[in-house]
């Protein structure tokens, strides 16, 4: 990261226990604005947990989570919005009685978008809603619906983008296609940060990528280099693969 | 987007409010039995104030009848001890319903059975308070209001019938407008409406007061238009039973749902249920039996599986 592109997003030693369990232990990271930053690691390694902390959704234990400088811990959801940060959900959680139409027009309504978004029409186009715009949101299939909530999080004007498993149960021609939009989300200057498994999709669509592991970060760099790295083989294939 | 919302306002308002009001200014005019008209008013308002949270929100409100309590009581205190003129007093009387959503509030945090039982529980508390024998000076405790001195049946249904009107124009706007829409969200799913920028704490309390104005306000005319009556009479479980019956059985969400359920239930209510109640009883469980098991959403969404966009 060059002085001029300071961190849009900083985390540093970021904690979040439930009961006993340490789902992020000490966690720092940052992000600047146009970068990629893949999250990955196996289960209940923190991946979520830390987007969820970002988005307000759970609070922080320890640590501090810094937006522009400003240091966000705590903040409610909606604010976060109103910031500018926004993400998708690993279960897409649209509004099912509402149509498609509608789900977006309500965040167009009540986000903060830079540009003065007013219409839902540019981002049905563009994600491929607009034969589907007036039908609920229930009658959509499962690709449809993550579609529709990245929609609902780009309608608010995110400059952060935190986006859940978002190529989970997408065909490969649909994963070459939403990996496009999320570099061409990029080049805008949006800052994203994937949670994802799918390797190859994470390889098509980040800068860099930060492993972790029991909530701690155990790599960061290319993920071409992550795959030489002996800790990273153990927590993703186990000891014997390290070896 | 504006511009097609608001033809949908014109739309409802011309379609359903404009001949409701008509319909219930011109009736007296035609039909003696003005106290079944009255009735019918006060359930075609309870049904809308039923519809803002539970239509809207999801919040089923079980005791809903509290704040109709609260807003009887509210409005015979003001007469009573302020000796305030009955337009005066239906403002104690919201205010008093308003009071008691305020204090309510934190039930919103619970979800689902549990809102809804915590809720009943809080309007039989009401009721226990208000009828204490040991607040007879201020409430009259269990002996009852009289409130003859201001008894006027004509003016008191002419302020139901505005109080009616009013709720319907607001259930119109929530349909029509991007406030109706966050609370919709607010129904499907929290987290989603959070992140999509809605203020879900703010945007469930106004739904909330809003539903209890209603029946805060109708609470009181009720209050003056019967001018004697027990603390049991205006807590009655029957008030809230009715209401969100009358609102599931038409269907919630829309205008036209809940006043189709008034009609049609409390229709047959008067019809046979005064006269023959154990047939009316067996009716009316037949009736809501094959409502849950064939349309859980009310018989408006029997057109609304039509592509109808119902009023």
């Amino acid at each position: 990261m060059s002085p001029d592109n300071a961190p849009l997003l900083a985390i540093a030693d970021l904690v979040k226990r439930f009961g006993g369990f340490r789902a992020l232990d000490g966690l720092t990271l940052s992000i600047a604005p146009g970068e990629v930053l893949g999250l990955v690691g196996p289960n209940g390694s923190g991946k979520t947990t830390c987007i969820n902390v970002i988005s307000g959704l759970y609070p922080a234990d320890g640590g501090e989570v810094l937006f522009e400088g400003k240091n966000i811990s705590g903040t409610k959801s909606h604010h976060l919005v109103h910031l500018g940060i926004n993400r998708t959900f690993q279960v897409p959680k649209p509004f099912l009685a509402l149509t498609v139409r509608e789900n977006i027009e309500v965040a167009i309504a009540y986000g903060n978008h830079p540009k003065g978004l007013t219409d839902a029409e540019p981002l049905l186009e563009s994600l491929r809603l607009a034969k589907v715009a007036d039908r609920r949101a229930a009658e959509l299939n499962s690709a449809q619906q993550k579609m529709l909530d990245l929609a609902r999080a780009l309608a608010t004007g995110p400059r952060l983008l935190l986006v859940d498993e978002l190529a989970a149960g997408l065909n490969p021609a649909e994963l070459e296609w939403v990996g496009g939009k999320l570099k061409e989300l990029a080049r805008t200057g949006m800052a994203i940060i994937v949670v994802e498994h799918l390797m190859g999709f994470i390889e098509q669509v980040t800068d860099r990528v930060i492993v972790l592991n029991a909530g701690k970060e155990i790599f960061e760099g290319k993920l071409a280099d992550a795959v030489r790295v002996p800790q990273v083989i153990e927590v993703f294939l186990g000891g014997a693969h390290a070896a | 987007m504006l511009k097609a919302l608001s033809r949908r306002f014109l739309r409802d308002t011309a379609l359903i409010v404009v001949p409701v009001i008509a319909i219930m200014a011109i009736l007296p005019s035609f039909y003696s039995n003005h106290l079944l008209l009255f009735n019918f008013v006060v359930f075609l308002t309870l049904a809308q104030g039923v519809n803002i949270l539970y239509g809207f929100t999801g919040y089923l409100p079980f005791g809903y009848v509290g704040f109709f309590g609260a807003g009887a009581y509210g409005f015979s205190i003001a007469v009573l001890h302020l000796k305030a003129p009955p337009l005066a007093a239906l403002v104690a009387a919201g205010a008093a319903a308003g009071a008691l959503g305020l204090l309510l509030a934190p039930l919103l945090r619970l979800s689902g059975a549990y809102f809804s039982i915590a809720n009943l529980a809080a309007s039989l508390a009401v009721l226990q308070i208000i009828s204490n024998p040991n607040l007879e000076d201020i409430t009259r405790g269990p002996y009852g209001i009289s409130l003859s001195g201001v008894f006027n049946p004509t003016l008191a249904y002419a302020m139901a019938l505005m109080i009616l009107a009013a709720t319907l124009l607001f259930v119109a706007y929530l349909r029509s407008s991007n406030f109706g829409l966050a609370l919709q969200a607010i129904r499907e799913n929290l987290f989603s409406a959070s992140m999509a920028g809605i203020d879900v704490v703010r945007a469930r309390m106004i739904a909330w007061l809003a539903c209890a104005l209603v029946a805060g306000f109708i609470g009181g005319v009720f209050a003056w238009y019967v001018s004697v009556f027990f603390p049991e009479t205006v807590f009655g479980a029957e008030f809230s039973i009715f209401a969100i019956v009358f609102a599931l059985f038409g269907g919630t969400s829309t205008l036209l749902g809940p006043i189709v359920g008034v009609v049609i239930l409390y229709g047959v209510y008067n019809l046979i249920g005064v006269s023959a109640p154990q047939y009316f009883q067996l009716i009316y469980g037949f009736l809501i039996m094959a409502l849950v098991l064939f349309l859980p959403n009310g018989l408006t969404s029997l057109l609304q599986r039509r592509g109808i966009d119902v009023p």
